[in-house]
C-alpha cells in the first residue's frame, strides 16, 4: 500500500485462507480497494510445476483466471471509489446500551469479546470496584496492541484493562499485574499462523501478597491468581488489539491451549538461582512480569539422571528452532543441577546452548529460519552468516545463550522440568509502576 | 429497566481510518518495468520464478525484475525506493 501511495501502481498475491484478513486489512488503511489477488493454499512443499498451475488456474476467491486478474488489477482505469479511499471513525461506546445478563452473555460470545467461556460481566460498580487496585488514572494509556506486524495499533487504557480483568474473575489486587502483562507491548493473542501463545512469569513480592501459586500445580488451574490474571492478559489483548477472530485476526492453524490462561510466579524463596527479575536488573524486592511469545512446543524430563545431558540434547535439537527454550524447573531438579555444578543460571544455561545442536541441513532447513534468519545470514549478518558457510553435516549451534531462560517453579513432588518454546522479546516490566 | 445491566464495552480504542487514493494505473504494462517482489515467504522465491517466466512467454514486452526486502515482514524503504525510482507497477507475493 505505501508504493501505491508512492504512485506505484501494485497488486498483491495471497493464499485464499488470508481473504478476509487481506481485505479487513487494507479496508483499516484506508485503501479497500486495494488489488489482491489469491492462489489455492498451500505454498510450501509445492513444486514449480504445481505452482505454475496456480498461475495459470482459477483465482479462488474473485473465481476468474488469475493472470487476468493480475494484469487486470495493474491496469484497468480506475473509478471514483478507487480514487478517493475510505476515512472513517471507529469510536467504541464506554457503556453498552442496557441488557438482561443472558442477553450480554451472548453479545458478548456472539461479538468475539471471550475466550468461549462464560465471563464476569463488567457492570460499572465492578469496574468501578476494580480500578480501585491501581492508582493510575482510568485514561492512562497502558499499550499499544495489534495481532502482527502488518496490522494496526490500538490503544488500551487502565480502564479497559479493568474491565477486560473483570470479565475473566480477578481480584482488585491483581489488576497492578495484569497492566504490567499489557504494558509489555507483547499481546497474548498474536494472528500467527503457527499459533503463538504468551507466557507470563511473575516474580517479587507481589507473588505473595495476591497470593499466587509456585506449589503444587503452579502451571495448572489450582490458583485463582494464576488462573485468572492470565486470562485477563488474554481477554485484554484480544479485545485490546481489535480481536482475535479465525479468518479476520486470527491466523494460527492449530490454535493453542495456552491461550486460556498461562502466567505463573517464580518459587524464589526455594530456587537455588537468582531469580529472573534480578537477572534483568531488577532488585529483589520490586516486582515485576516477563511475558514470554511462544507456547510452540513442550518437552519434559525428569532428574538430572546419569543420562541428563542425552536428554536435554534430545530435546533441545528437537525443539523449534524459532523459538528458544524457557526451562521451567522444579525446586528439587534446581537443586540437583546446582549440586552437580551449576552453581547459576547462567551455568546451565551456557551448557544449553553450548549443546543445542543440528547439522546445518537440518538447521537451514527448517521453515521459519529460511524465512526469517537466511535472509540475514545472506546479508552478512552474525552469528548467522557464519552458520551459513557451514557444510552440511557439520553442526551448527541453534540458539545463543542471551535467548535462552530459565524460571523455578513446582511444588516439590517430583523433580520434574519442562521445556517450552518462549521467547522474551519484551523487557521484564515493572508491576510496582502500575499499583 | 428493572433487571437491566449496565456493562462497560471492552475493546481498545481503534485508530482513525483515513483513506487513501490509489496509484494511476498506465494502460499497457508493455515497455514498462514491473517489479517482482518476493516477501521471503517460504517458496514465494519458487512462485515469483514461475511468474517472471509466464511474462516472458505471454507478454515478453514487459521487463520483470525481481526483487527481495532484506528481511521478512519487515518494511525495507531501500527497495520500496528502488521500486519507486525505476518502475512503473509491482506485484507482491506470496503472504501478508
Amino acid at each position: 500500500m505505501s508504493l501505491e501511495q508512492a504512485g506505484v501502481p501494485s497488486i498483491a498475491v495471497h493464499t485464499h485462507v488470508f481473504a478476509r484478513l487481506a481485505q479487513a486489512t487494507a479496508r483499516a488503511a484506508g485503501m479497500p480497494r486495494t488489488r489482491q489477488v489469491y492462489v489455492p493454499q498451500p505454498l510450501v512443499d509445492m513444486t514449480a510445476p504445481q505452482l505454475r498451475g496456480y498461475i495459470d488456474g482459477i483465482d479462488p476467491i474473485n473465481k476468474r483466471p488469475f493472470m487476468q486478474e493480475v494484469i487486470e488489477g495493474l491496469t484497468k482505469s480506475l473509478d471514483d471509489e478507487d480514487l478517493k479511499g475510505l476515512t472513517f471513525e471507529r469510536n467504541n461506546p464506554r457503556l453498552l446500551a442496557p441488557d438482561s445478563e443472558d442477553n450480554l452473555q451472548k453479545l458478548f460470545l456472539e461479538s468475539n469479546w471471550t475466550d468461549h467461556l462464560p465471563v464476569i460481566l463488567p457492570t460499572e460498580e465492578r469496574v468501578a470496584a476494580m480500578l480501585k487496585g491501581t492508582s493510575q488514572p482510568p485514561d492512562k494509556v497502558v499499550a499499544r496492541l495489534r495481532p502482527a506486524a502488518f496490522r494496526e495499533f490500538w490503544e488500551m487504557t487502565v480502564e479497559k484493562v479493568a474491565v477486560n480483568a473483570v470479565m475473566a474473575g480477578c481480584k482488585p489486587e491483581y489488576l497492578p499485574v495484569v497492566l504490567a502483562l499489557i504494558a509489555t507491548g507483547q499481546t497474548a493473542r498474536s494472528s500467527s499462523t503457527t499459533s503463538f501463545a504468551v507466557i507470563g512469569v511473575v516474580n517479587g513480592p507481589i507473588r505473595n501478597e495476591i497470593g499466587m501459586s509456585s506449589g503444587i500445580g503452579a502451571l495448572g488451574p489450582f490458583n485463582h491468581a494464576n488462573a485468572t490474571i492470565g486470562r485477563a492478559y488474554n481477554l485484554a489483548s484480544l479485545n485490546g488489539q481489535g480481536g482475535s477472530v479465525p479468518g479476520e485476526t486470527y491466523m494460527g492453524s492449530m490454535g493453542n491451549w495456552y491461550n486460556y490462561s498461562s502466567v505463573f510466579p517464580e518459587a524464589e524463596e526455594r530456587s537455588p538461582w537468582q531469580p529472573l527479575h534480578v537477572q534483568r536488573g531488577f532488585k529483589p524486592t520490586d516486582s515485576t512480569v516477563s511475558a514470554f511469545f511462544g507456547g510452540w512446543y513442550t518437552n519434559s524430563g525428569y532428574g538430572p539422571r546419569a543420562t541428563w545431558q542425552e536428554k536435554f540434547r534430545h530435546c533441545l535439537s528437537a525443539a523449534e528452532h524459532h523459538n528458544p527454550p524457557m526451562l521451567v524447573i522444579d525446586p528439587i531438579a534446581a537443586r540437583l543441577f546446582r549440586d552437580q555444578g551449576f552453581d547459576t543460571k547462567e551455568k546451565l544455561i551456557h551448557w544449553l546452548a553450548e549443546n543445542a545442536k543440528l547439522p546445518a541441513r537440518e538447521y537451514w532447513d527448517n521453515q521459519w529460519i529460511q524465512t526469517l534468519v537466511k535472509p540475514l545470514a545472506e546479508a552478512g549478518v552474525e552469528p548467522w552468516a557464519t552458520k551459513l558457510k557451514a557444510k552440511p553435516d557439520e553442526l551448527v549451534t541453534m540458539f545463543e545463550e542471551h535467548d535462552i531462560n530459565i524460571i523455578v517453579t513446582g511444588g516439590e513432588t517430583q523433580g520434574a522440568w519442562k521445556l517450552f518454546g518462549g521467547s522474551l522479546r519484551s523487557k521484564t516490566t515493572s508491576v510496582d509502576d502500575w499499583r | 429497566m428493572a433487571g437491566l445491566l449496565t456493562v462497560h464495552d471492552p475493546r481498545g480504542f481503534a485508530p482513525k481510518v483515513t483513506g487513501k487514493r490509489l496509484a494511476a494505473r498506465p494502460q499497457s504494462l508493455d515497455g514498462k518495468t514491473l517489479y517482482l517482489v518476493d516477501c521471503l515467504f517460504d517458496n514465494s522465491e519458487v512462485f515469483m520464478d514461475q511468474l517472471r517466466r509466464w511474462f516472458a512467454e505471454h507478454l515478453p514486452a514487459v521487463n520483470t525484475k525481481t526483487i527481495k526486502p532484506r528481511e521478512s515482514w519487515v518494511d525495507d524503504p531501500g527497495m520500496r525506493a528502488k521500486i519507486e525510482e525505476d518502475g512503473d507497477a509491482a506485484i507482491l507475493g506470496v503472504g501478508l
